[in-house]
């Protein structure tokens, strides 16, 4: 596959934050459209750092950026809400705005973008619907459980079909039933293209789904490993040449 | 259901219920400094209009001479300021209104044949209509003429008058101007605490995609509304302060106080600085927010 079609793409990425020590070194990946991936590490490895890199929230210390073909050292600051927009996030701390309802939070980024309303109108109860909130669209963050809001949250990172997908500990508040159940349906968000990491230090998860690889985390430096197991995919990720 | 609700719940931070306040205040200020820079440049010019073309020539009595004599020059003062070119018209002010000018120092007998004073005899004299003369020389002229006859063209003291009026009204103009920077760092101040405490939200709806200006209009919609709400209060209230300085003024009988009374162009004017409030303050949160996010990642 033609390396411009990476959807993101790292080489030796650096980060530390202020004058502190490096938190990430010399990071290299490739990502291609419609692959799945885990980021596993230790708390504190790393893995948040590296979704905020990817989702626009910091800029690296040194190294190369490529969001969907554009480097975005060089991008123009106007061209970045775009790049954003594809790009859906699941926090770890959900985000949720508490004084909108479940339905208007979902909305966001529709109406970010400058959706009309009767087309929230058709889309957001159903996806609601489909993470299975349909008695909830009224509901504040506020009065949810801790997986029922995770669930708005992925509902609102994917409402506006992104073509990147990161989600930060997606199952990391709720129990194994939800939690699978919320893997499903990043799975079948991934089925129909889009491109997927999840972060996460749940081993059990990432054992139930062992077909899809790994990006490790330790010391700050990324470790591809091969879909159950430990040999480094060539394919889809590769430490870049340097 | 499907809300309207905004991302930011601007309408809940404490800002909206001091700001009004704040800039109403302001806009009070302004507005009373305005009302003070209209009526000072109304009167400046009232006064210019109502002075220029006229002279007032003063036989003063001479020592020793009685009063048929001091008329007598009088007259032949008047005789000469007719016969100089220029001069319109030139008049003996009538005793009865020198008796008015009197009255208040004086009393209402400074003219009678018992008080015996010298008063001095008053001569109005107008120009031709747009004509100007040599006042000094026509003062020499008249001294040398005419024993005790002083010339008074009002120049050095409507100059005075008029160099005050100006200070008043460059004062006032610094005034407004100071007013409306005071009224920017109160809007800025505000949308600064706004950002810093819906800063979560404003970083969501940054990493989400948001363009800068849709963070941007959440922010000014509120501070244009918050200003028009404080400008109409500080207008209403500057109304009503000058209606009742109007009233009391208009009580007083002094001709050279200038007029409170507004006209309806400078009643526009005052009108205008409420929405000239809500567009200051809807633009300045505007940049303020976009200064602020223009610095994230």
């Amino acid at each position: 596959m033609n390396q411009g079609d990476d959807v993101v793409r790292f080489q030796n990425v650096g980060l530390r934050y202020g004058l502190g020590p490096e938190v990430l070194h010399d990071v290299s990946l490739r990502l291609p459209p419609g692959s799945f991936h885990f980021l596993t590490g230790d708390s504190g490895a790393g893995k948040s750092s590296l979704l905020r890199l990817m989702y626009l929230g910091l800029r690296p210390s040194r190294g190369l950026i490529t969001l969907f073909g554009t480097d975005i050292a060089t991008a123009p600051r106007a061209a970045l809400p775009a790049l954003r927009r594809g790009i859906g996030i699941v926090f770890q701390d959900f985000r949720l705005i508490d004084h909108l309802s479940a339905l208007d939070n979902v909305a966001l980024p529709l109406r970010i973008a400058g959706a009309s309303e009767q087309q929230i109108r058709e889309h957001v109860p159903e996806l609601l619907r489909w993470v299975g909130l349909s008695d909830k669209v009224d509901a504040r963050p506020p009065t949810l459980s801790g997986g029922q809001k995770q669930r708005v949250a992925i509902a609102r990172a994917i409402i506006a079909r992104p073509r990147l997908l990161l989600a930060d500990e997606p199952t990391g508040n709720v129990d194994d039933s939800i939690a699978m159940r919320l893997m499903h349906l990043l799975e079948q968000l991934n089925k129909i293209g889009t491109t997927v990491i999840v972060a996460t230090h749940n081993e059990n998860i990432v054992n139930r789904f062992e077909q899809y690889p790994r990006l490790h985390l330790g010391n700050g430096e990324l470790t591809p490993i091969a879909p159950g197991g430990a040999t480094p995919v060539a394919g889809s990720i590769e430490q870049a040449a340097s | 259901m499907i809300s309207t609700s905004p991302a930011l719940p601007l309408s809940r931070d404490a800002s909206s219920r001091f700001l009004p306040w704040l800039i109403g205040f302001m806009v009070w200020l302004a507005a009373m400094a305005l009302a003070l820079v209209m009526i000072l440049s109304a009167a400046g010019q009232q006064w210019r209009t109502g002075l220029a073309g006229t002279l007032t020539v003063q036989i003063i009595p001479v020592a020793g001479a009685d009063s048929a004599a001091t008329d007598a020059l009088a007259r032949r003062a008047i005789k000469l300021l007719r016969a100089t070119p220029g001069i319109a018209s030139a008049a003996s002010v009538p005793d009865v209104q020198v008796a008015a000018l009197l009255e208040p120092w004086l009393g209402k007998d400074a003219l009678s044949a018992d008080m015996n004073l010298p008063v001095p005899r008053l001569i109005d004299v107008r120009l031709i209509a747009g004509g100007a003369i040599d006042s000094d020389a026509l003062g020499a002229q008249l001294a040398a003429e005419i024993p005790g006859a002083t010339l008074d063209d009002h120049g050095l003291w409507l100059e005075r008058l008029v160099a005050l009026a100006r200070a008043l009204e460059a004062i006032a103009f610094a005034v407004v101007g100071l007013i409306g920077l005071a009224a920017i760092a109160t809007v800025v101040f505000a949308t600064r605490t706004g950002l810093a405490i819906h800063h979560e939200v404003v970083e969501l709806l940054h990493l989400i995609g948001a363009q800068d200006g849709y963070v941007a209009r959440q922010f000014q919609g509120r501070a244009f509304w918050l200003g028009l709400e404080g400008g109409l209060i500080g207008t209403v209230l500057a109304a009503v302060t000058l209606v009742l300085l109007g009233y009391l003024a208009g009580r007083i009988e002094a001709s050279l106080l200038p007029p409170l009374a507004l006209s309806v162009q400078q009643w526009a004017v005052l009108a205008a600085i409420a929405p000239a409030a809500a567009l200051i303050s809807m633009l300045t949160a505007r940049l303020t927010v976009q200064r602020a996010v223009g610095r994230m990642a």
